[in-house]
């Protein structure tokens, strides 16, 4: 007999719009208070205190326009967020400041979240979608000078790109960009040349969302319709379709792999949480809590791996967090 | 034999007359096993030797003629061949034409496609004899077309023609199309008519496929006809007729035989090594995978995802009555879909409810139409039929067999009440095990009833299991799985189904004449009649069941459609195998007497086969029912 589900650990109200964006901060020092990142669709950034699980600070720099995209560079300190103001705006958050050091214009009014890559201490690579609509850019950060332009050829008719993941396969290898389009297609970039390496079309419908897992050069992608598309990349960097694996239901809206790359969570528009094994993509549990669509998911980055959690946000306001296969 | 070839004029009529004479005693296959060999080498490339060949098969004196025409054409290996022996003997001698045009095709069905073959290509060789082929077409298609034919001719006859339609299709020119399209357009239609009208798939599909071949031919450019039918071998065959393959020579003499065998065994080299290469690559990949199973993340223990399930938008309602109020008036189409799906289910989970509400609930399935796309929409109407038949039987029944006979129904719903009948009928008789119903496949004998045309085939299957399982007499030791035990259902309530249905059929009503224009519904109805009393077995009103049916079946034994016929037979069949044999004794003497006259004759002169078979069938279910009767001590 299979257990039932487990609960959320604890679920996190006070947002007061849909949660579009997460992220965690809790690999810092001992003393350090572990911290989750939210972006709203009322353009709120909000800082969780996760010891008191209450908010610290409510960051407001998109003009009440949702905020889509929030990540850290560098600890808890410095914070990219992303909203539909067309802004990514560099966040200075150290001994109690609340205050926007930097921001990009990026005149692109999709949905595409930026993607981060660390390349060297002090140097970051982040991919965007650019002002005209197929394209991508890359710009080195912090000193926002643009490394290329990624511009499908004519007549590849991919659409606008959907979402974008950076990696390398090790520190110091040469950085490659994964971009999901909208005609169901994941490219291969080479960021270098600005040409593409690879291209795999791997759903019928829009790729909502990727996650790549470099160590094993094996990535996934959700899309709107029923299927997930488990795909490899071979040593000729040529990207093939390992395996298909079919929902009950469609629409996947985030997908992110734990960082020991046991297991992934995926986000659905059914309301529903799954956690796959990733080895296999074993059907490992469903977590329904929520009553809207979960718009996005992520795993902490806590040293300790009994304290790992994974938290969801929904459009129904809330925020839950899961404490789930952390034995391993 | 050996000729002497010489530059005198010999007469060749005396080779002739032995010739004729040998055929006609039966010895074709002996005399032109050798003669057709050597000819048709002699005439490949010789005139004179083909002029021989001529005079020799013209002088055959005409009272033999036949048997030695019909021996060439089945001999020679190809139409070429065909028309260097036999030359114009077709346009010149009479009695040759006949054969040839008349007998071998329309009134003779017996031969193989490749006679077929050698016999059009023949006349499709020469001029003069194109003609003929032409007019043979023309005759062809008559018979194709006549509605008689149709009816009457055994299935065999019709599928040899409609092989002769096709390939004298595939030899005509586009001249000879043009000059003849407008013809070829009627008797298309009108032999299509005739075809769809009847009962029995296989015709239905053979003329079919006949207009669609005739319609691709007339309208090289544009829309042709194309039908919906199943793709057997038997249709991919028929449809390669059409198509003339190059004449190749099967040559008998010697170095070329080599040859062939060389290319035969090269073909079945090629085909192994691919076929080795082939499954040696699927040896790789299940070890591979093989691997990847031995470190699985076997440490994470899944939870249960029992609970997830499509996300449903509307929720079905819970109650039968709001299911009514649904179904009857809801503009919410969500709501109908749910609620058509969930149907079933609430039925059997409230008989009680169901019950207070079952005509009702019966009245509104009938007339259910499919609103939305569902998928199953049928069977999901037919299921809950069947779900509120079964729950409440002898006021739906009554129902359902009064509607039967009522004015305004389409033929699909009337058919679909017979299903309903029947499946509820089956679902009733068998034991249910302690609440829940055991569908073991192995002891029930599946019926398919859903709208296809091949139920015939399935209730005979049904009939022949039961037929056998009688007829051997081997002790079957007692089965290990406990069978389910219960009272038989369907004892109380058989009678309800069977007599309603029986009672009205030879009254005619303004839209519905079974006796008339609906012969298929009639023939559906005698197969369910006979599935009842198949299904009455153990029950108590199973002799008034047996008597009436056999009333029935004398009154309709001669009609003109042969499925009507076979299910006649089948409920023969069925009343033998359920009225115990002291019962039938007792009551029905005489009437089995006149039913065994009935049967023999059918046996010997019915034209289709299928009658034939299940005649013969129940002769031998009542000879066992006379022996078990004689060695029992009275």
């Amino acid at each position: 007999m299979p257990p039932p589900p487990p609960d959320p650990q604890f679920v996190l109200r006070g947002t007061s719009a849909a949660v579009h964006a997460l992220h965690f901060s809790c690999g810092g020092q001992e003393h350090d208070v572990p911290v989750l990142f939210s972006g709203s669709e009322n353009g709120f950034i909000h800082v969780w205190n996760l010891k008191t699980r209450r908010v610290d600070k409510a960051l407001d720099g998109h003009g009440r326009k949702s905020v889509y995209w929030v990540e850290t560079m560098d600890g808890k300190d410095s914070l990219l967020s992303q909203g539909r103001d067309q802004r990514i705006c560099l966040w200075d958050l150290a001994e109690g400041r609340t205050s926007v050091t930097d921001s990009v214009f990026t005149e692109n009014v999709g949905f595409c979240r930026c993607s981060l890559l660390k390349v060297a201490q002090g140097r970051w690579l982040m991919a965007m979608a650019a002002k005209a609509l197929e394209e991508v850019q890359v710009l080195e950060l912090p000193s926002k000078t643009s490394v290329c332009t990624l511009k499908p050829e004519v007549g590849a008719k991919l659409g606008m790109p959907m979402c974008l993941k950076l990696w390398q396969f090790n520190c110091g290898s040469q950085p490659l960009l994964l971009a999901g389009y909208e005609d169901g297609s994941v490219v291969l970039w080479n960021l270098s040349m600005g040409k593409v390496l690879s291209q795999l079309v791997c759903h019928q419908e829009p790729v909502m969302c990727l996650d790549f897992d470099s160590e094993k050069a094996k990535g996934i992608s959700g899309s709107s319709e029923k299927v997930l598309s488990i795909w490899s990349l071979n040593e000729q960097q040529n990207l093939q379709v390992h395996k298909t694996h079919g929902l009950v239901n469609a629409g996947i809206s985030d997908i992110t792999i734990r960082p020991d790359k046991k297991i992934l969570a995926t986000a659905g528009w059914d309301h529903r949480i799954r956690i796959f094994g990733w080895k296999k993509l074993k059907p490992l549990a469903v977590l329904d809590y929520h009553t809207a669509t979960v718009h996005c998911v992520s795993f902490s980055d806590h040293k300790n791996p009994s304290e790992r959690l994974l938290a969801a946000g929904s459009k129904d306001h809330r925020i839950s967090i899961w404490s789930i296969y952390t034995q391993t | 034999v050996c000729f002497i070839p010489g530059g005198s004029d010999c007469s060749i009529s005396f080779a002739s007359h032995i010739l004729g004479k040998v055929c006609v005693h039966g010895r074709q296959k002996e005399i032109l096993s050798i003669l057709v060999p050597h000819l048709s080498d002699l005439t490949k490339s010789d005139c004179i030797w083909q002029r021989i060949c001529w005079r020799l098969v013209e002088c055959v004196p005409d009272r033999w003629m036949e048997a030695v025409v019909l021996g060439f054409v089945q001999r020679a290996p190809g139409a070429d061949v065909l028309s260097r022996l036999l030359g114009n003997l077709v346009v010149k001698n009479k009695k040759a034409r006949f054969v040839v045009t008349q007998k071998l095709l329309l009134l003779q069905y017996g031969y193989k496609t490749a006679v077929l073959q050698n016999l059009l290509g023949y006349m499709s060789q020469d001029s003069l004899r194109r003609a003929l082929l032409i007019k043979v077409l023309q005759e062809l298609l008559e018979t194709w077309g006549s509605s008689s034919a149709v009816k009457h001719s055994p299935a065999e006859q019709q599928q040899y023609i409609s092989k002769a339609i096709l390939i004298c299709l595939s030899h005509l020119k586009e001249s000879e199309i043009e000059s003849c399209r407008q013809e070829l357009l009627t008797s298309m239609m009108e032999g299509v008519k005739c075809h769809l009208d009847s009962s029995l798939p296989q015709i239905r599909r053979l003329g079919m496929i006949v207009a669609e071949s005739i319609s691709s031919k007339i309208n090289t450019d544009g829309p042709v006809l194309k039908f919906q039918y199943e793709e057997d071998d038997e249709a991919r065959e028929l449809k390669s007729l059409l198509v003339q393959s190059p004449p190749f020579c099967v040559v008998a003499s010697v170095p070329d035989d080599h040859r062939n065998e060389k290319a035969d065994a090269a073909l079945p080299l090629v085909l192994e090594s691919n076929g080795k290469s082939h499954t040696a690559a699927t040896h790789v990949t299940p070890d591979e995978e093989s691997d990847a199973e031995l470190d699985s993340d076997d440490d994470l223990i899944p939870y249960d995802m029992s609970e997830d399930k499509e996300l449903k938008k509307t929720k079905a309602p819970v109650y039968i009555r709001d299911c009514i109020e649904v179904l009857t008036g809801c503009e919410d189409v969500d709501k109908w879909e749910a609620t058509v799906k969930a149907v079933e289910s609430l039925v059997r989970k409230n008989p009680a409810a169901t019950r207070e509400v079952s005509v009702e609930l019966a009245k509104i399935l009938l007339h259910l139409e499919e609103k939305t796309c569902i998928e199953g929409f049928a069977e999901l109407r037919q299921r809950a039929q069947v779900a509120v038949l079964t729950t409440d039987p002898i006021p739906v029944a009554q129902y359902l067999t009064s509607q039967f006979y009522s004015l305004n129904y389409s033929l699909c719903q009337r058919m679909d009440i017979l299903d309903v009948l029947v499946l509820s009928a089956q679902e009733l008789s068998y034991p249910k095990a302690r609440g829940k119903t055991k569908h073991s496949g192995a002891q029930r004998p599946c019926i398919q009833l859903l709208p296809g045309s091949d139920s015939s085939k399935d209730w005979r299957r049904i009939v022949d299991e039961r037929i056998k399982s009688k007829t051997r007499r081997f002790a079957k030791g007692p089965s290990q799985v406990e069978l389910a035990f219960g009272p038989n259902e369907f004892n109380s309530v058989a009678g309800h189904f069977f007599f309603p249905l029986i009672q009205n059929f030879d009254r005619p009503l303004s839209t519905f004449d079974l006796l008339g224009e609906d012969h298929f519904v009639l023939g559906r109805l005698v197969h369910t009649l006979a599935i009842l009393m198949y299904l009455a077995v153990n029950t108590m009103a199973v002799t008034a069941m047996g008597k009436a049916l056999l009333e029935f079946v004398w009154a309709l034994r001669f009609h003109t459609d042969s499925y009507v016929r076979q299910g006649l037979l089948s409920c023969i069949s069925s009343m033998l195998l359920s009225v115990p044999a002291e019962c039938l004794l007792e009551n029905m003497t005489e009437e089995l007497l006149e039913t065994q006259s009935w049967l023999e004759d059918v046996v010997e002169k019915d034209p289709d086969g299928d009658c034939r078979r299940l005649a013969l069938q129940n002769l031998l279910l009542m000879e066992n029912l006379k022996k078990k009767l004689r060695t029992v001590p009275s």
